[in-house]
């Protein structure tokens, strides 16, 4: 609580300065409302730009965990109810597909001169959002634990697992490992890390035609699997809230989770000080040997409605400059891995800055990526567990995502 | 009374159900036969943070036209209910014809997501549902014999069970039946098995989320029981006493067959709700074990960025077909009691 009211009160001081400086951001008018989802990254941003509000110029915004969810209707109505979309690699792309967020070009020229180039989004050569900050899940590990039993930090799956062996079987930790197992989303997302490090591609090259019922896909889930000898069996529940209480409370030596955890975990403020000073951050092992970082990229950034007058998408394009503008980002450094000019990397970004310099790949932005994030989700676990093979798990996988690809019209 | 004057009374009802029941339920069935218009794609070149991939994308031009002629997409007839995530026709005949046994043909239909959660929800309310209306009736005749100072807070805490919102009960469940929490601890200590699990092993799942139900619904047996309870006629009772009837003869022979109609009711809502059975999946985290029409339902609408109507509308009308397949022998068993008694 304390640390969200000294953040809130260094935005507003800042915020405050800046205003004075750049006299109400210059808009002359029209209405900005913002849709996104619920972290304190994005509330600084909102907060930020909510100082651009004057006489005419309406700033609002809503943060909530179900704007994947919302955002397709809310911007299919004309006026549109939200102008500023907030999305990441994946919910940017139901809006692609229905068309419904515009070609950003003309105000970056206008009014971006903050931007570098790598934080522009361009899709078919237009730019369709600006991305504002990184994330990718990586290797949480415990260094007195790893230093006391002389491990060396894993750089793959392979050591990774070797590690937790040696662990287990000196009896330091019954299941020294975790992750995000949970079926779903979650589970998925974890098929999707591993798969990318084995340097396949998901889909036949420009076609929705699924392309992981191969030697990458046998290798993807034997990891998988052998991951899960060192897990509590209670790890079909894991997901990245679930597993945290279990580090604090000492009883992981490794787990993979989210960068934008990252901070929460070695904070001053975690309930168990002791484990979060212990805790250091690496990149996410590697699936084959001198491979990439198994970990899919991800990008937050921020869309403008298509059905919406140009006077607010002006504003709203105006009001997002303040909210992600050096002066807010600098000022907010720990809070996640920013893409903005002047970010210096603090500890917590550690694990995403290795991903990035081991050159992870990025999560797919393809339309039908979706369907088979939620194929994954449904039928990697019945393998983990146990009760079937790995061939009919990818079979599972491969009928399930062809069946709604072709209801989503995407395969014939 | 006349046809006009029942017209007139009930006129604002069957306006309701139209609105609120038939309309939604007929917008469904339109729906479940519709399926996406083939996406028109062209091959782009995505460029990001992490560099420029080539990548495909919808063409928004040439799908704008195609949407604004057919704005409910394409028709699809029956083949949504008829694919591998339904009802799966086609693979069911394949798996007939390349089995080599029973054993073998039953393990592959249940690998199929429909038929995988259809047999866990037809088990949770075959064995739900009995075990409902046997502890409703229990309770019941329990806290009607209890002195009368003591049976308002009894029923009170009978009630917690139902009056606890679905999804607030089974997560508080949830993380008493946690390793570390007090009811998974005590087990853990009781079978002396310190790997004991109730979320981990599929059947211990079953059972969680099966006596999750039990407690969650048998207040509501209880309740209609009690109710009935206080209308069982006291003659009846006392000539069963003068005739030499001991307490278990008087329920077996009075009461119960006086709350008979009771328990068909109470069968009929237990059969509704527990098809529909949901929440306690999510709140247990039990999706890896447990899946049922609802959850299908849910994924569908849910997990993916892209909404799937189609498929979400075929397995609503699935569910609400099985739902009238159930409740078929209770109906005709009631139509034709209140013939005999007409």
């Amino acid at each position: 609580m304390k640390f969200k009211l000294t953040t809130a009160l260094v935005a507003c001081g800042l915020a405050m300065s800046t205003t004075a400086a750049l006299a109400d951001c210059g808009i002359e008018g029209g209405s900005v409302r913002i849709l996104s989802n619920d972290f304190e990254a994005l509330h600084v941003i909102a907060d930020a730009a909510k100082t651009c509000a004057n006489d005419s110029v309406e700033v609002t915004s809503n943060a909530t965990t179900e704007h994947k969810n919302i955002q397709v209707p809310a911007l299919t109505t004309n006026p549109a109810s939200y102008t500023v979309p907030i999305v990441a690699t994946n919910s940017i792309v139901p809006l692609l597909n229905e068309d419904l967020i515009r070609p950003l070009d003309a105000y970056v020229e206008k009014w971006g001169q903050q931007l570098l180039p790598q934080q522009l989004i361009k899709v078919d050569g237009k730019v369709m959002a600006i991305a504002f900050m990184a994330n990718a899940q990586h290797l949480f590990y415990r260094k007195d634990i790893l230093e006391e039993h002389g491990i060396a930090v894993p750089g793959t799956y392979a050591e990774l697992i070797e590690a937790s062996k040696m662990l287990k079987d000196k009896g330091v930790m019954e299941y020294p490992l975790a992750a995000n197992f949970k079926p779903g989303w979650n589970l998925a997302a974890e098929f999707v890390n591993a798969y990318l490090g084995t340097g396949g591609d998901f889909f036949k090259a420009g076609s929705a035609e699924l392309d992981i019922d191969n030697a990458n896909g046998m290798k993807t889930l034997e990891t998988l699997k052998a991951m899960t000898n060192y897990m509590s069996p209670d790890y079909v529940t894991y997901d990245t809230n679930g597993v945290k209480p279990i580090w604090e409370a000492n009883e992981l030596a490794f787990v993979t989770s989210w960068g934008s955890r990252a901070s929460a975990y070695i904070g001053d403020d975690s309930p168990a000080p002791e484990i979060a000073k212990a805790t250091a951050l690496a990149a996410m092992p590697a699936l084959m040997d001198g491979g990439v970082p198994s970990a899919a990229l991800w990008w937050d950034g921020f869309t403008i409605a298509k059905n919406i007058s140009d006077e607010d998408a002006e504003a709203s394009f105006r009001a997002m400059m303040k909210g992600i503008s050096p002066q807010v980002i600098a000022e907010n450094q720990e809070l996640a891995v920013w893409l903005v000019d002047g970010y210096a990397p603090t500890p917590a970004a550690d694990g995403v800055v290795a991903n990035l310099q081991g050159k992870a790949r990025p999560y797919p932005m393809v339309p039908y990526m979706g369907l088979l994030h939620t194929a994954l989700g449904d039928n990697v676990i019945e393998y983990l567990q146990g009760s079937e093979s790995a061939e009919q798990a990818l079979d599972d996988i491969t009928a399930a995502y062809n069946t709604a690809a072709k209801e989503a019209g995407f395969l014939n | 009374m006349t046809h006009k004057e029942f017209m007139a009374f009930i006129w604002p009802s069957l306006l309701a159900m139209a609105l609120f029941i038939a309309v939604p339920i007929i917008s469904v069935a339109y729906q479940s036969m519709f399926v996406e218009h083939e996406q028109i794609m062209i091959e782009t070149e995505t460029c990001g943070p992490f560099g420029c991939t080539p990548e495909v994308a919808v063409d928004q031009d040439a799908m704008r036209k195609v949407r604004e002629d057919s704005p409910a997409g394409r028709f699809n007839g029956l083949d949504t209910y008829t694919n591998s995530s339904h009802l799966a026709t086609d693979e069911i005949t394949e798996i007939v014809a390349t089995s080599e046994n029973f054993g073998e043909i039953r393990d592959r239909i249940m690998n199929l997501p429909f038929y995988k959660a259809l047999i866990f929800t037809l088990s949770y309310t075959f064995i739900v549902t009995p075990l409902v209306i046997v502890f409703g009736f229990i309770i019941a005749v329990v806290v009607n014999s209890i002195p009368s100072f003591l049976k308002g807070p009894v029923i009170f805490f009978s009630l917690l069970p139902m009056i606890v919102t679905p999804l607030v009960g089974s997560l508080v469940l949830f993380w008493m039946i946690d390793s570390r929490g007090v009811v998974g601890a005590f087990l853990q200590y009781l079978f002396a098995d310190p790997s004991l699990s109730l979320k981990a092993s599929p059947t211990l799942t079953w059972v969680t989320l099966f006596v999750y139900g039990v407690w969650h619904s048998a207040p509501f047996a209880f309740v209609v029981f009690y109710a009935g309870l206080q209308t069982v006629p006291s003659d009846t009772l006392e000539s069963s006493m003068v005739d030499g009837a001991n307490r278990w003869e008087q329920i077996r022979f009075v009461v119960m067959p006086y709350l008979l109609p009771l328990a068909t009711f109470v069968a009929l809502m237990q059969l509704m709700d527990n098809f529909r059975i949901f929440e306690p999946i999510i709140g247990f985290s039990a999706s890896a074990s447990a899946t049922s029409l609802s959850y299908l339902i849910y994924t569908d609408l849910r997990e993916a960025e892209t909404p799937l109507f189609g498929s979400a509308a075929a397995t609503s009308m699935l569910t609400i077909i099985g739902v009238i397949i159930l409740l078929l022998p209770v109906l005709f068993r009631n139509a034709r009691e209140f013939n005999r008694k007409a």
